[in-house]
């Protein structure tokens, strides 16, 4: 299973405009400078792609933090 | 369940008419420069062709039709049969206005198809219900849409995504023809993810139709405009799609490597990639025009046969999979196979 720390670090290179080691466990993900509706696109198709789960809007609306992320993940592949 | 097969119909020709007139991603000045980047990367969307104020749909498809019939006449047309969002009136249909504008014969059946994204392969469909038992043998599908109508220039969830264009295929009935195999879908629970609210019998336009609200930071417009729910449409692309298709070929018993081409309605290129990479599907085999025409809605994947696969349609018998998707939610995917297929991509002023 894939770590919080390699999964922060694999969805900050999705983010080609964020500059790398800004992302942390305990970011929260929409403060980030310039982050738009388009993140969250990204967000779902990168979680989408590696983690073969599927995130509606209103999942991903309950989460604030990356380390949130991870666990809504790892709690719906259960 | 809406999977089945149709059997004797072939496509003759197949032409594209967009507005000369280019909007580009980077002349849109409601996005700052990072968000323009995030924009193209996302979308694909670098510019769109704009219909001016007094181009319609209608019109767009009319010119397209009359490139198909100056080459193949219009004396034995059957079934006219128009799919689109922007029609010219509320009534009467526009698929009547441009058989007498067309000047096709009045034994023609003729009637509108209101769907989006999927209009298409819909379109299709019924044609080739139609035109199967070989009563009726040729038909005139009028597809596309003027989407800029609806968009609000202070939204950008929605002004920056979408072109104008028209299209118009010629389907005929022919025996030795092989089948088509369809699997089309319907949920309206999605009806809110794109919808104009006002404007038609639910909220006949009033003065608040009028009242520009601000969804939120960039994101202006009143109800008669096009409203998008992202999110949602993403994720029902994303859940929805690649099942339909991969069904389609289960029941059809076509395996994917005998496809040579997989049109995708030009949604937005993040989407569609990830339908690919789900379908694994090889890159080469997915074209794209979504960099240079925006989302054409209903036009898209004829659009995209034109801009792309001109000679191979010309040259090459294909195996193809059309898919079209969105506004509803309706999807619908097809496979069929052509062989010489006339194409061409013409502007309008």
């Amino acid at each position: 299973m894939i770590t919080l720390s390699e999964f922060t670090k694999k969805l900050e290179l999705e983010f080609e405009d964020i500059e790398s080691g800004t992302l942390t466990a305990n970011t929260d993900y929409r403060t980030i400078k310039g982050w738009s509706s388009m993140h969250a696109l990204i967000v779902i198709a990168f979680i989408d792609a590696n983690f073969d789960v599927l995130l509606s809007g209103t999942e991903l609306k309950q989460t604030n933090t990356i380390e949130d992320l991870y666990n809504l993940v790892f709690q719906k592949k259960l | 369940m809406a999977q089945f097969s149709t059997s004797h119909i072939s496509i003759k020709a197949v032409v594209t008419c967009v507005p000369k007139a280019v909007e580009r991603s980077s002349d849109y000045n409601q996005f700052n420069e990072q968000e323009l980047n995030l924009f193209v990367k996302t979308t694909g969307i670098k510019e769109r062709r704009v219909a001016s104020k007094n181009v319609t749909c209608v019109d767009l498809c009319y010119t397209a039709a009359e490139v198909i019939l100056q080459k193949y006449g219009n004396e034995d047309i059957d079934v006219l049969i128009f799919v689109s969002q922007s029609p010219d009136y509320f009534l009467p249909a526009s698929s009547i206005i441009l058989q007498d504008k067309l000047k096709i014969n009045k034994s023609c059946l003729a009637f509108d198809v209101n769907l989006g994204c999927s209009g298409y392969v819909y379109g299709l469909s019924i044609v080739a219900s139609l035109l199967q038992s070989g009563h009726l043998k040729k038909a005139l599908l009028l597809v596309g849409d003027k989407s800029t109508i609806s968009t609000n220039y202070l939204d950008k969830s929605t002004y920056p995504l979408f072109g104008d264009a028209g299209t118009a295929t010629l389907i005929e009935y022919d025996k030795n023809a092989e089948p088509w195999h369809f699997n089309l879908q319907s949920d309206g629970s999605g009806k809110d993810s794109i919808i104009i609210e006002h404007g038609h019998s639910r909220h006949p336009c009033d003065e608040e139709s009028n009242i520009l609200h601000e969804i939120e930071p960039g994101i202006k417009r009143t109800k008669k405009d096009l409203a998008l729910n992202g999110l949602d449409i993403f994720n029902f692309a994303l859940k929805e799609v690649a099942q339909n298709i991969n069904s389609l070929f289960e029941k059809s018993g076509i395996s994917k490597d005998e496809v040579d081409f997989f049109l995708f309605h030009q949604a937005n290129k993040l989407i569609n990639e990830s339908v690919r990479k789900k379908l694994k599907v090889e890159e080469h085999k997915v074209p794209y025009s979504i960099e240079t025409f925006g989302n054409t809605s209903s036009a898209s994947i004829p659009l995209t046969l034109c801009f792309k696969l001109k000679d191979e349609l010309k040259n090459k018998k294909l195996s193809l999979l059309l898919s079209g998707f969105g506004v509803g939610y309706s999807w619908g995917s097809v496979l069929l196979k052509t062989q010489n297929i006339y194409t061409n991509l013409v502007e309008h002023d």
